[in-house]
């Protein structure tokens, strides 16, 4: 029925819910992923950034919250120049961890 | 300066008053102990594992009073009334002897915040809220059935610390690397349990604490979620439904836990301040008392004879409050030695 007015859906993260099958495959395979502490290094130093919203703080910390499709969406301009992975202050192989992640599907199957 | 061997009050027995005891002694002098407690040690007596390396607490206070044996000590003494003399002062004892003394070493520590005091945290309230206090104690004695077996266990940091409304502006230092400590002992007590720690600032100045923290990601998979719990409540079955913001999401967030632990802070100890002004000396903004000067003199008073080590002055390590403890032993050496 229409009422002629929607709801928006909440923006809160439930960890109770949220499925992180992605991300828990992810530090499997890319174990430095766990050490990220959000500094925003990478994010400040990509060439992308400015244009299409890359940041591989927030890949990471969207996978953790289970928010697939803005990893995706990420993911998909990332030009894998590796300059983030020449400031990260924990040493993350953030290239690696990009492309690592591109392999895996949300339920965190390597599928390429 | 008179003859006699000068007799320097040491009030509190904790690790501060238990170490400059003991050099004072070997540096010739007659020391007092002074402990209100029935038993020394003061709050490291409470803790189970220490942190960087993980060593007994136990293992170093029996150390410290190893040490301080044969130092005359008072435990179960309160000070009824302290007043100044000409060249030193009088303190009143609870059991009604009088002690005349030279020099007075303040060592009575701080208070862990009582942390009912954030009614939004549940303290005393919902069965699985604890404290770090409470924790220190199921890892001595195990005897706290809420602690039980839990999947998913929250740490919350800065608990009546840098926090106005609780009256405490300053951070109290030691609780966000007792939290990774205590994060990582859960883990290694119950692996399958997720642990979240919610913190404002991360501050782990210290020697391996950065280690530490690194080891807490990636060798135990803790979670870090940088918000200030906004409130907690009680779920049907018991457990608790933690809120907070995801301030790097920009999101608000919210998980069920079975444990929260709330790491209370370190605040002054009333005592300390109700003496300090029956003899003069000046109690700082935070209620700690208050150092002849914040870089050069912390071990010092204002007063001629007053002295201070450890957390009387603010929260400090243990480290750092046994260095104080050696330090105002040395410069209470050289007060004496200038009377001379
Ligand atoms: C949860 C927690 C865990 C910690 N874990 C660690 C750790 O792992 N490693 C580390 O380096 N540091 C740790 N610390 C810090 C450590 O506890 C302090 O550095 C240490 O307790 C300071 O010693 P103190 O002797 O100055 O004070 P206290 O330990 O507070 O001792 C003061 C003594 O004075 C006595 N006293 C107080 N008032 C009077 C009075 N009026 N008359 C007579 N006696 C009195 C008290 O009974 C007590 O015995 C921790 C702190 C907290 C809160
Ligand atoms: S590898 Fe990708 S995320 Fe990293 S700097 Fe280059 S474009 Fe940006
Ligand atoms: S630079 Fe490294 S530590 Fe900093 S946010 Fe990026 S991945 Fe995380
Ligand atoms: S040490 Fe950490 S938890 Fe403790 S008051 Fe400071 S910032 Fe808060």
């Amino acid at each position: 029925m229409d009422f002629g007015f929607t709801l928006s859906p909440s923006s809160a993260v439930n960890l109770d819910t949220v499925d992180h099958a992605r991300y828990d495959r992810l530090v499997q395979l890319a174990p430095d992923a766990l050490t990220c502490i959000g500094c925003g290094s990478c994010s400040a130093t990509c060439t992308a950034a400015p244009w299409s919203g890359m940041s591989v703080r927030k890949v990471i910390l969207c996978l953790q919250r289970g928010r697939d499709e803005e990893v995706d969406a990420m993911l998909s301009r990332c030009m894998l120049c590796g300059k983030c992975t020449m400031v990260c202050p924990r040493g993350i192989n953030t290239r690696h961890l990009i492309l690592t992640l591109c392999r895996l599907d949300r339920k965190g199957e390597v599928v390429r | 300066m008179v003859n006699r061997t000068p007799v320097i009050a040491v009030i509190g027995a904790g690790i501060a008053g238990l170490e400059a005891a003991r050099q004072l002694k070997d540096l010739g002098y007659k020391p007092v102990l002074i402990e209100k407690a029935p038993v020394v040690g003061g709050h490291v007596a409470e803790w189970n594992r220490l942190f960087p390396d993980l060593s007994p607490a136990a293992d170093l206070v029996q150390s410290l009073s190893k040490g301080a044996g044969s130092v005359k000590t008072y435990t179960d003494t309160e000070i009824a009334s302290m007043g100044r003399l000409k060249d030193g002062y009088s303190l009143i004892l609870g059991n009604g002897e009088t002690l005349l003394c030279d020099a007075v070493l303040f060592a009575t520590g701080f208070h862990l915040f009582d942390a009912s005091k954030k009614e939004e945290y549940g303290y005393g309230i919902y069965d699985r809220v604890i404290t770090n206090r409470d924790l220190e104690q199921w890892f001595n004695n195990r005897h706290d059935p809420r602690v039980a077996n839990p999947k998913a266990v929250g740490f919350v940091h800065c608990v009546g610390s840098r926090d106005v409304k609780a009256g405490n502006t300053q951070c109290s230092k030691v609780c966000c690397i007792t939290a990774i400590k205590q994060a990582i002992e859960i883990k290694e007590e119950f692996p399958e349990a997720e642990v979240y720690c919610f913190y404002m600032d991360l501050r782990l100045f210290g020697k391996k604490y950065e280690d530490f923290y690194i080891k807490a990601q990636r060798d135990y998979g803790i979670h870090f979620i940088r918000g200030r719990v906004s409130e907690v409540g009680e779920a049907i079955d018991g457990r608790v439904v933690v809120k907070a913001e995801d301030t790097l999401n920009g999101k608000p967030i919210k998980v069920t836990l079975d444990l929260l632990v709330l790491m209370a802070g370190i605040v002054c100890n009333p005592d300390a301040q109700h003496y300090a002004r029956e003899i003069g000396v000046a109690v700082d903004e935070d209620g700690f008392l208050r150092s002849r000067d914040n870089v050069s003199s912390i071990v010092e008073s204002s007063r001629p004879g007053v002295f201070y080590a450890g957390a009387c002055t603010g929260a400090k390590t243990i480290p750092e409050t046994l260095a104080e403890a050696r330090s105002a032993a040395l410069t209470i050496h050289q007060y004496f030695n200038k009377r001379k």
